[in-house]
């Protein structure tokens, strides 16, 4: 019975793994592919197989920088939302305070404004403080939805180590940060990786806020992609190629992370 | 967040502290100018008159948006029903250990990092008949799928690059969730010769929740904000099949405007994904306490 349980597992597994790659495939059969190939005819394989789309972002700066742009403020936003969020969870998922539930709620209320008109004052704010174009004002942008994200995640899971651990360690003497450092965070290494991950994710792939608070300096690649779509028609080859390229830097991520995600609970000291 | 018995401790606000500033920074200018843009009738920068709740009069008898606003609850309702259950299964079948773990782990993240407009493009090619693998097969299979012509087509095919886009989100958080269960629980289960179905419904399951409710809560309002995958894929269309809140409110916002109106229906909106958020939020810990009630 076991064997037949674990074989439909594994067909599902493959099925859902073949849903998930073959846009995918398809986006990168594109991107090899010259744009009259695209849009004349069905093909499996490009015919005449090109790197001129790949050629063109890595020699062009004004798309490869968007590349850099992106991953200096995705990293500035990652490590303030964890850094922040890390003591914040801990403090609603051990004590209870004067407005702990309101507070919890509202953090995660700041996801759910639909951005169309609060682009401007978003705009404006960010003239008035002087962080336009700049990396860093992107990044504190991006921490009003991470931010909660990080908080949120890391609460759950820390709320799900007994508090016992807490105080046989106070009980053993350690200090605060030692403890939290040394015993607290590997417990909790799978909502770790699972937060700084999504933090990463969402700050990489958001564009209306990105796109409206920059210009030349800190334009990400979300924005440059743009570009791709003009007067003269889309420009399938080259979006298809920067699409691939996109991915590459949030698969080296999660291939970092995949430990602390994989093996939360088990590798900790219990 | 759970209520038990925790110790009363007020210094611990200094730990959320940096927290709160750096959220606030973000949120509450912005907000407040949305709340100022919504009871004026800006004709230019300089010339404003206070119109004080006209403009959520005239929001709420907008015949258009009712039916914006009821396709999209479908909308995001056949998302939840979708995403999270499959999500549960694909966290369950997705190997926990070795090199296959980390493969199935990278493979499964990868439609979350591709931006949102190209998600929409590549749908929009891989759906097409003539030149795309999705509507290429289908048409093999003799099925008449066109999904600018056909307002179900369209529909369904949002529906499908949702979960195709979104479900790793789910997937994700359940795994990181199931692998923080103690093997302790496993054996007792075996033990007891509990059952495949048992141990998800007594020990995956309600270990499960804290994460399933965070995915439950993202998944609701991310959907119910989807704007850039949809209009990239049909353009709302055919006719107006799938046009959701925002992208309307975008048009009303860009298109034609008019900043006053559009700072009203942004409030109102995000009123009701506040509503609805917070109706699921306490649904699913009342759901959470009496489990545990029941296991005491």
């Amino acid at each position: 019975m076991n064997e037949t349980r674990f074989r439909k597992r594994s067909i599902f597994l493959v099925l859902y793994i073949l849903f998930a790659l073959l846009p995918i495939y398809w986006m990168v059969n594109m991107s090899f592919k010259t744009n009259e190939e695209i849009v004349s005819s069905f093909s499996f394989f490009p015919h005449e197989l090109t790197w001129a789309n790949y050629a063109r972002i890595f020699t062009d700066e004004s798309w490869y920088s968007g590349y850099i742009n992106s991953l200096i403020y995705v990293a500035i936003n990652t490590v303030i939302s964890l850094t922040v969020a890390l003591p914040a969870a801990y403090a609603f998922s051990r004590y209870s305070f004067l407005g702990d539930k309101h507070v919890f709620f509202w953090l995660l209320t700041n996801r759910m404004t639909p951005p169309a008109v609060f682009l401007l004052p978003f705009f404006q704010l960010y003239s008035t403080v002087g962080l336009m174009d700049t990396h860093l004002g992107v990044a504190l942008a991006h921490l009003l939805f991470n931010v909660p994200l990080a908080v949120w995640i890391l609460e759950g899971f820390m709320s799900g180590i007994p508090r016992e651990i807490d105080e046989t360690a106070y009980i053993d003497g350690y200090s605060f940060p030692k403890f939290f450092v040394r015993i607290f965070l590997p417990l909790i290494k799978a909502g770790v990786g699972v937060a700084a991950f999504f933090c990463f994710m969402f700050s990489w792939v958001e564009l209306l806020l990105a796109r409206t608070l920059t210009s030349v300096n800190a334009k990400p690649i979300v924005a440059t992609m743009t570009r791709t779509v003009s007067a003269s028609g889309m420009d399938w080859a080259t979006l298809a190629a920067a699409g691939v390229l996109t991915i590459v830097p949030g698969a080296i991520v999660i291939w970092f992370v995949r430990h602390y995600i994989a093996k939360g609970f088990a590798m900790g000291r219990v | 967040m759970n209520a038990t018995n925790k110790p009363i401790n007020q210094k611990a606000w200094w730990l959320v502290l940096p927290v709160l500033i750096c959220v606030a920074f973000s949120a509450i200018v912005p907000l407040m100018t949305v709340v100022n843009y919504s009871v004026q009738d800006i004709i230019s920068p300089d010339r404003r008159v206070f119109v004080g709740t006209e403009w959520f009069a005239s929001v709420m008898r907008d015949d258009e948006l009712h039916q914006a606003l009821w396709r999209q609850l479908g909308f995001s309702l056949s998302v939840l029903l979708v995403e999270i259950p499959l999500g549960i299964c694909l966290a369950l079948s997705m190997p926990a250990k070795g090199w296959k773990s980390s493969a199935v782990l990278v493979v499964v993240a990868l439609s979350l990092l591709i931006p949102w407009n190209v998600v929409g493009t590549i749908w929009q090619i891989y759906g097409r008949a003539d030149i795309g693998l999705l509507g290429h097969a289908l048409q093999k299979l003799g099925v008449d799928y066109n999904y600018t012509g056909s307002a179900a087509d369209a529909w369904l095919t949002v529906l499908v690059m949702d979960v195709w886009h979104w479900t790793p989100l789910v997937a994700l958080l359940c795994f990181a969730g199931l692998r923080s269960i103690p093997d302790a629980y496993y054996q007792a289960a075996r033990i007891d010769g509990a059952s495949k179905f048992a141990v998800f419904r007594y020990i995956q399951l309600p270990k499960m929740r804290g994460v399933l409710m965070i995915a439950v809560l993202l998944r609701f309002m991310d959907s119910f904000m989807i704007y850039t995958e949809p209009f990239v894929l049909t353009g709302g269309g055919p006719g107006n099949a799938t046009t959701f809140l925002s992208q309307y409110l975008t048009q009303k916002a860009v298109g034609q405007f008019d900043l006053g109106p559009a700072a009203a229906f942004s409030l109102i909106y995000f009123l009701i994904i506040l509503l609805f958020c917070f109706v699921l939020y306490n649904w699913m810990q009342r759901v959470g306490t009496q489990e545990v009630e029941k296991e005491q």
